[in-house]
């Protein structure tokens, strides 16, 4: 079975911050593997700063890893060279976090679907090229009438995110990592795109990383899940048992602080459990969670608690199931059903 | 109680080179003082277009046709632009759709900050401004040394309360926050709207929260609106609006609402959103409309008051009536 991508051991630390001198750790010892037969809907879900988009700008080889590498088809990223790059580059795709930020203001949006039709010979024709851009277009509820000739700044956050979407459609990657793809539609439309991409995942097997804080959509669609928290993993597996049963008090948090549309039921009140992370690394050596964990005691203190086994495919990285069997980090996979 | 805020007619075009685009309809709404508003609706339905109106900062190709927005009994469409410049920010602060990612990265924050007073109050001194800024940051739960910071040091959640502490700088009497949190985790996202809600009880300033989360609008706002193509469709308080929505558009939002016990199951709104070019007769809503009866190709449903205080255009409840 082959590795399509694949994390050793990857550390991303960050040491040009105003509290320079111990740096952040913005994702540490993450191992994972995708295989290629083998396509899978993983959420990366955790709060801000955890380390998501910095998973996502480490597999697209926008910046390097501190430690560790990260394999495609075998081959350290970056390293590649010539046509492994090239495919690396058009079998890697992502919907960034900000829609805001990718488009150039000078060129109409139809440059963003026309170059890598080009760059990437998609298309047999002119009118080819057309067809299929008018068919990601309408995929996500834009009219391409509406679209095509209009200029960024012409168009709603919510329709500069579709175009986003749009655009990975239109590539049919192996893989994909989505950044809060649908954060700017509405709930209706949002169960239309995420309905296109698990059409991708489904019909062209394609593998998709959702990375999101919105549990209830993660649920939703996604297979497996990954707690991330302050750069490390604190909870991880099959999706319905995170989300029904989850172990770890991070999770826990995240999942009672989920706004549910029902004014009955009101957010709890619990304002302590609800303080916010420094952005320093206070380079405290045990639990990432500690400082906020209602349950913490002083075995939590001296070095980060391994994965515990939770359950046949979830882990949890909290001491208070130390009765269990530990997972070895570089095994992650192991509990992350496809 | 005179409304802080009465928006009375409000429509905005768009001249593209496909033609004129009625992005924002006749729109009418009034908010009282410490009130807090849930302005929700399809994507490119007029919801920032509204609240740039507001500020009178649509550009061009786009042009506010007609309307005013009295905000504390002044008309804001009335104003000279000498005049707007100094009302923004300190009668009426627009917290921009994706503004934590428009932070400037080079400049320190705390300098950002100074540069918005000075736009609008020129002739403080500088280490009141400082001040000032730095009681902004406390306001919304940041240490005074974010001052001092970049954007990059920053994470999104303390971007997002940069963004608001520029907007209560001057204290307006009206907020708008465009999507405030949309790009934020759960429990932030509750940080950040726990900091809006205090800082407006404080300060007694109406909010129009605009999102597309109507979980977030279940926790936190008094009243929603709901905007198709263009038009408000219904505004209800929170609670008719979650529990008996009137408006078939708004029935069909609330349906489609996705929760723990409905696993896999995706129900979208069929069909797309109406080009505004091109703009249906009648009721905007009827090609989709599962009750469209035939007065609703042809005839725009009035905004009419029901149960003394919800706001509904749609044929269904003046049939008969
Ligand atoms: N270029 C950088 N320089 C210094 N620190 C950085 C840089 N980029 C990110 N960080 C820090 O790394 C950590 C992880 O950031 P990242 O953007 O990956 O978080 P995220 O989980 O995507 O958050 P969000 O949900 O807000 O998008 C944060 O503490 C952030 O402040
Ligand atoms: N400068 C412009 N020129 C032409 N059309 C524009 C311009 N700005 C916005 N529009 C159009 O006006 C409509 C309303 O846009 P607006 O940004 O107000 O939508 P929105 O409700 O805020 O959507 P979203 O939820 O996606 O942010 C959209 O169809 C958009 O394409
Ligand atoms: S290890 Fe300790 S501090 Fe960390 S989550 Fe578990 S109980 Fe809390
Ligand atoms: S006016 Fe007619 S078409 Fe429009 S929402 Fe009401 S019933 Fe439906
Ligand atoms: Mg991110
Ligand atoms: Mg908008």
């Amino acid at each position: 079975m082959a590795n399509l991508l694949e994390f050793r051991n990857v550390t991303k630390t960050y040491t040009r911050g105003y509290f320079s001198e111990a740096g952040t750790t913005a994702l540490a010892d993450f191992s994972m593997t995708l295989k290629e037969d083998e396509p899978t809907i993983m959420t990366v879900a955790g709060e801000s700063g955890s380390g998501k988009t910095t998973l996502a700008m480490l597999l697209l080889g926008f910046i390097d890893p501190t430690k560790g590498e990260i394999l495609y088809k075998g081959k350290n990223i970056n390293k590649l060279r010539g046509e492994d790059r090239l495919n690396y580059r058009r079998e890697v795709q992502a919907v960034f976090q900000d829609p805001f930020a990718v488009f150039n203001p000078f060129y109409t949006v139809d440059h963003l679907l026309t170059v890598p039709i080009e760059k990437f010979k998609l298309a047999k024709s002119k009118a080819d090229a057309r067809n299929k851009m008018e068919e990601a277009l309408s995929s996500v509820g834009l009219r391409p009438e509406d679209i095509l000739g209009r200029f960024p700044h012409q168009l709603s956050g919510g329709q500069r995110q579709r175009i986003n979407v749009a655009r990975a459609l239109l590539l049919k990657p192996k893989v994909l990592v989505a950044d809060e793809p649908v954060s700017m539609v509405d709930a209706s439309l949002r169960a239309n795109i995420l309905e296109s991409l698990r059409s991708l995942h489904r019909d062209h097997g394609v593998s998709i990383i959702y990375i999101t804080h919105d549990l209830t959509t993660a649920y939703h669609v996604a297979n497996s899940i990954v707690v991330l928290y302050k750069g490390g993993v604190m909870e991880a597996g099959d999706i319905d048992n995170v989300i029904q049963k989850p172990q770890h008090p991070y999770t826990r948090l995240l999942i009672d602080s989920i706004p549910w549309p029902d004014v009955d039921r009101r957010w709890g009140s619990d304002g302590m459990m609800v303080k916010e992370s420094e952005t320093t690394d206070k380079g405290g050596k045990g639990c990432r969670f500690a400082a906020r964990c209602p349950h913490v005691k002083d075995s939590c203190l001296h070095t980060p608690p391994p994965l515990y086994r939770v359950a046949q495919t979830q882990v949890a990285s909290c001491v208070l199931y130390d009765n269990n069997p530990v997972l070895p980090a570089t095994q992650l996979t192991d509990v992350l059903p496809v | 109680m005179t409304p802080i805020l009465q928006i009375r007619d409000l429509q905005v075009s768009y001249y593209t080179d496909l033609g004129r685009a009625t992005a924002l309809n006749r729109v009418n709404l009034d908010l009282n003082a410490g009130e807090k508003l849930g302005l929700v609706g399809e994507s490119g339905s007029g919801k920032s277009t509204m609240a740039l109106a507001m500020m009178r900062m649509i550009k061009a190709p786009g042009r506010i046709e007609s309307g005013s927005v009295t905000v504390g009994g002044v008309d804001l469409i009335s104003l000279n632009d000498e005049e707007m410049r100094l009302a923004r920010l300190s009668r009426i602060a627009y917290i921009p759709q994706g503004a934590m990612n428009s932070l400037n990265p080079v400049m320190r924050i705390g300098a950002q900050m100074v540069d918005a007073i000075k736009a609008h109050v020129p002739n403080m001194s500088q280490a009141d401004m400082t001040e000032q800024c730095m009681q902004a940051l406390e306001s919304v739960d940041l240490k005074r040394n974010v001052f001092q910071m970049y954007a990059h040091e920053l994470s999104g959640g303390m971007k997002q309360r940069v963004c608001i502490a520029i907007g209560i700088l001057l204290k307006p009497q009206v907020i708008i926050a465009d999507e405030p949190t949309s790009a934020l985790d759960v429990v932030t996202q509750r940080q950040v709207m726990e900091t809006i809600d205090r800082v407006q009880k404080e300060m007694g300033t109406a909010v129009i929260l605009i999102g597309h989360d109507m979980g977030l609008m279940a926790q936190f706002v008094d009243k929603v609106a709901v905007m198709y193509a263009g038009r408000l469709t219904e505004v209800s308080t929170v609670r008719d609006m979650f529990s008996k929505p009137m408006h078939p558009y708004a029935q069909a939002l609330i349906k489609s609402l996705p929760n723990l016990s409905n696993k896999g199951v995706f129900q979208g709104i069929a069909g797309l959103a109406p080009s505004l070019l091109r703009i249906p007769n009648g009721c905007a809503f009827h090609p989709r409309c599962p009750q469209a009866m035939d007065v609703c190709k042809t005839t725009i449903p009035d905004v009419k008051e029901y149960e003394g205080n919800r706001l509904v255009a749609c044929h269904l409840y003046t049939e008969g009536a």
